[in-house]
């Protein structure tokens, strides 16, 4: 290579190179280790700051500290997995037993509640559930119910709406791998002998684990930062972990204690989706896609 | 005639890895040249080194006496006609032809003229409209060879550019090729490894091993007059036989089989190093019953294994009596062996013109190609 | 089991009948919001009152339609204004993102790549919190050193731009990556050899392939910064986006102007994710 050549190539790299470096370190990297640092801040009885473990110390005494910890956290386990059995169903109909005409026009109407805000999704579903909502007139209409039935503020409620918010991002995936799996294997599996489960066990989903993989990961990771559905769906002394951030920071204003729960959050989150990649052999980089 | 292309002992390494080793040419201006090699060759390498998409590990390449190291490929006075033909989907007919001279700078009427006249000279006058993929594999073909021909080129260079294509159209635009090349009068620099496309094509053909140039000649002399196992092995059918020579008291040679069979040659070895050669006769050379009388043929007992009919192509697969090897033997044109059956017994001949020995390579065979 | 092998009457019901729950569950919540934005009632409920186009276009006093309410309407320029401004950036610095992974090499790429898909696992509400106490921080330092007080540093619409703008570009630069990647780079050798330069071939050959996805990608930036939420709670300061502004509506009852927007927003949402889905399918080939 020549001298200018090297320069000219260098040019090009740079001019590519410098918005993304600042987005990446102004916007990610220094904000998190802001975050960090002022977890470990606390202000003593003479009202100067220093370094203190409190703010995780008081996670760990305050049992609603950890108890919201450990709920958002199971719960989140089991939303994905309520995700999971209803989108297999749901992919497969799409993209291997509709007619072929369909299809197309099946996955635009999947697609389209998502693209409407979450917010008004969530007020449809409280416009329906709620005590002067929309099946309870109509059950007390065909005298099924005498009393109108408070369906809101249930962890049940709470649950549907994460499901419903977060399916989308199970379905795709999982319908980008069903597409690729050729008919021809399940015909196969069919001549062999197999039967429905086996086909499912053997073939349909170890095939499509690595959509079912990538689907749960985002799936998870939304529900566990959700701080809309748990807020207007769910319980009001049941918190969710996103809560108890928002409360320590804006209602008490103790922005060292918002720091270490969002801190842990970013921690498990992080903790869990690793798990899962190690024990499923996986490449974030793959699964993102 | 005037030099387009001078290659002087250019070598290229990747790595621990030499893709082309010392190679050296010169292309005469107008000619129609080949490089022809197998895959892994290296022939590519040569040519996007030419390109300027690579720089030569070592040595010089000129175009019109012009060194041009450090010369980048937008400046090159070359175009690549690439594998895939590389064409711009985005783009019309049009707006490929017209894309390069746009990047020199010219405007208006004179790209329009010019780009028109191309499209008249490729064969697709009023194609200008159309979109890439509205083309058949032949017609963009022409295009992508347009739009370099387009530049005025000292050398027009091809990759493989009838690789895609089903065979009829391959043969078809073998010929349209030449004639395009003979009419535009542009050299080409051309690089396949089908030894049909560059025989009939071609005014010059370098055959390319492992980097290195086995031999450079014309098609004629490539077939006729092979200097190497590998040439003899690439270009066109050839039976092989591993043989030991002798030579006699009167210094006439002879090829000896494993299986005892002894074959006159008509030309002498050098048998110092070692007497074990491979010789090859090539399938047309091989005449079936030949006359008894016809002095100094060489002559083998064979039975038929089996009859590979191809139209005018056709052969015969023959096993001389006592022995596994299969020999490949052309059938005359003429339908005279059109009742020959399996198992049938023949008797084969060939002028010990017709046979040429190399060295043994340890009996090396170059199965892959 | 499947279309091209024989199935029972009952198995196929059955997954029709799945499928067709599905997708009531899926709309009945939408379709519900959207009828009852119609209903001529004080409260976004049944029963049903009569037509009324009264929440669109109501001049009050009792009932204030959406297109004379001046606090919605104000929070809808802020989220455009808001979405504008993240579109453009997202778009730009992804396009350069997808540009600097696919295209170029360099040391540390892998870590930088790592980097760029931590927005993807990082939650939304961590993401705001962190970005806020990251520009406070700043916004002091800047304060107690030089004496400046600026704005830029606290909640408002700069901040809420940046906010969503940090984890936006790296779904535009996934979108745009992966078009990319199916760039034929023999495309750019090809224009290169006919004689055009860097900046030539980015222009004419590459850019050129990518705008569809760019497009695509754009739209999705904007629809995605347009309904944010959980990054922008944190970050919002006297000017509320749209969705913080329904939140609190919803949080504390409304008149069913709610319903008129989200009927609005509905149809248009619906309308553009229609386009969009048919032109990328169609630009596929």
């Amino acid at each position: 290579m020549t001298k200018s050549e090297k320069i000219k190539v260098r040019w090009g790299f740079i001019i590519f190179f410098t918005p993304v470096f600042l987005w990446l370190f102004l916007l990610i990297v220094l904000p998190q280790i802001e975050l960090l640092r002022m977890s470990f801040l606390g202000t003593d009885f003479h009202g100067k700051s220093g370094f203190t473990l409190e703010n995780y110390g008081s996670f760990f005494t305050e049992p609603i500290y950890w108890l919201t910890f450990a709920r958002t956290a199971l719960y989140s386990i089991l939303v994905t997995f309520i995700v999971l059995i209803i989108a297999l169903p749901v992919a497969f109909y799409i993209t291997k037993l509709a007619k072929i005409k369909y299809q197309g026009f099946l996955m635009v109407l999947i697609l389209i509640p998502f693209w409407v805000n979450e917010l008004i999704r969530i007020y449809g579903w409280i416009i329906l559930l709620r005590e002067s909502g929309v099946i309870n007139y109509f059950l007390l209409k065909l005298h099924i119910l005498k009393h109108p039935l408070e369906m809101m503020y249930h962890d049940a409620t709470m649950i549907l709406g994460l499901v419903y918010t977060s399916m989308l991002f199970m379905i795709v995936p999982i319908i980008g791998v069903m597409e690729s799996l050729d008919d021809a294997l399940i015909e196969a599996a069919n001549d062999l002998g197999a039967g429905k489960v086996a086909v499912w066990r053997k073939i349909i989903i170890p095939y499509c684990m690595p959509g079912i993989m990538s689907g749960s990961i985002i799936v998870f990771m939304l529900v566990l930062g959700s701080f809309l559905t748990p807020k207007l769906l769910g319980g009001k002394n049941a918190m969710w972990f996103t809560e108890q951030i928002y409360n320590s920071i804006i209602i008490y204003f103790n922005w060292n204690q918002g720091a270490a729960f969002g801190f842990l959050l970013l921690f498990l989150s992080s903790l869990i989706i690793f798990i899962v990649l190690k024990l499923t052999k996986q490449e974030l980089s793959k699964v993102i896609k | 005639m005037e030099i387009a292309l001078s290659i002087k002992n250019v070598s290229k390494n990747f790595g621990n890895f030499t893709a082309v080793s010392n190679v050296t040419f010169d292309v005469e201006d107008g000619k129609f040249f080949s490089i022809l090699g197998p895959s892994g060759s290296g022939k590519t390498t040569l040519l996007r080194m030419i390109a300027g998409f690579y720089k030569p590990s070592n040595g010089v390449i000129e175009i019109r006496g012009m060194d041009m190291a450090g010369v980048e490929p937008n400046k090159r006075p070359v175009n690549l006609v690439f594998q895939n033909l590389a064409l711009f989907p985005m783009m019309n007919v049009y707006e490929n032809i017209a894309f390069g001279l746009k990047r020199r700078g010219e405007r208006g009427k004179e790209v329009k003229k010019k780009v028109e006249s191309m499209l008249e000279r490729v064969g697709l006058p009023g194609f200008g409209n159309r979109k890439v993929n509205q083309l058949s594999g032949g017609q963009k073909q022409r295009v992508a060879i347009a739009r370099c021909l387009v530049l005025e080129p000292t050398a027009l260079l091809l990759d493989e550019p009838l690789g895609s294509l089903d065979f009829k159209l391959r043969e078809h635009m073998k010929v349209e090729l030449k004639k395009l090349q003979a009419k535009v009068g542009t050299t080409f620099v051309y690089i396949t490894h089908d030894q049909s496309e560059a025989m009939v094509m071609s005014d010059h053909v370098a055959v390319m091993h492992s980097g290195y140039f086995e031999q450079l000649d014309t098609p004629q002399n490539l077939y006729n007059k092979p200097v190497s196992a590998f040439v003899a092995q690439f270009v066109g059918d050839n039976n092989k036989f591993i043989v030991r020579l002798r030579k006699d008291e009167h210094g006439r040679f002879f090829a000896v089989t494993d299986e005892g069979h002894e074959f006159k040659l008509d030309r002498p070895y050098d048998l110092e190093s070692s007497n074990l050669f491979e010789m090859y006769v090539r399938p047309e050379a091989i005449i079936i019953n030949p006359k008894e009388s016809t002095g100094g043929i060489n002559l083998l007992d064979v039975e038929v294994k089996s009859i590979l009919f191809d139209g005018g192509n056709s052969r015969i697969l023959v096993i001389p009596s006592g022995s596994g090897r299969e020999i490949i033997v052309s059938l005359p044109q003429n339908r005279k062996y059109d009742n020959l059956q399996e198992k049938d017994k023949l008797k084969i001949g060939w002028y010990p013109s017709a046979a040429v020995c190399f060295k043994g390579a340890g009996g090396k065979v170059y199965d892959e190609i | 089991m499947i279309r091209t092998l024989p199935n029972s009457k009952a198995y196929t019901t059955g997954f029709k009948v799945f499928i067709v729950l599905y997708f009531v569950f899926l709309f009945a919540p939408l379709v519900v919001t959207m009828v009852l934005a119609f209903n001529n009632s004080m409260f976004p409920a049944l029963p049903w009152q009569g037509f009324t186009w009264d929440w669109f276009f109501g001049k009050g006093p009792d009932k204030i339609g959406i297109f004379h309410d001046a606090i919605n309407l104000r929070s809808i320029y802020t989220s455009f204004r808001v979405a504008a401004g993240v579109t453009i950036l997202s778009t730009v610095v992804g396009t350069m993102a997808a540009f600097l992974f696919e295209q170029e090499e360099f040391r540390f790429k892998k870590l930088l790549y790592f980097l760029m898909l931590a927005p993807m696992v990082i939650p939304g509400v961590i993401l705001g919190i962190s970005i806020l106490m990251f520009s406070t921080a700043v916004g002091l330092f800047f304060e107690n050193t030089f004496g400046w007080n600026m704005d830029m540093f606290s909640p408002g619409i700069g901040l809420v731009i940046f906010g969503q703008f940090s984890f936006i570009t790296t779904i535009v630069t996934l979108l745009i990556s992966a078009r990319l990647k199916k760039f034929d780079r023999t495309l750019e050798e090809a224009a290169y050899n006919l004689g055009a330069n860097r900046l030539e071939v980015i222009w004419f050959i590459t850019l050129n392939y990518l705008r569809p996805a760019i497009i695509g990608a754009a739209i999705v930036a904007f629809l995605m910064s347009f309904e944010n939420f959980n990054t922008t709670l944190f970050l919002v300061g006297s000017n509320a986006t749209l969705p913080i502004n329904l939140y609190l509506q919803v949080r504390d009852g409304s008149t069913p102007v709610i319903n008129a927007i989200a009927f609005l927003l509905i149809v248009t949402t619906s309308c553009i994710a229609v386009v969009n889905l048919y032109s990328g399918s169609r630009n596929k080939t």
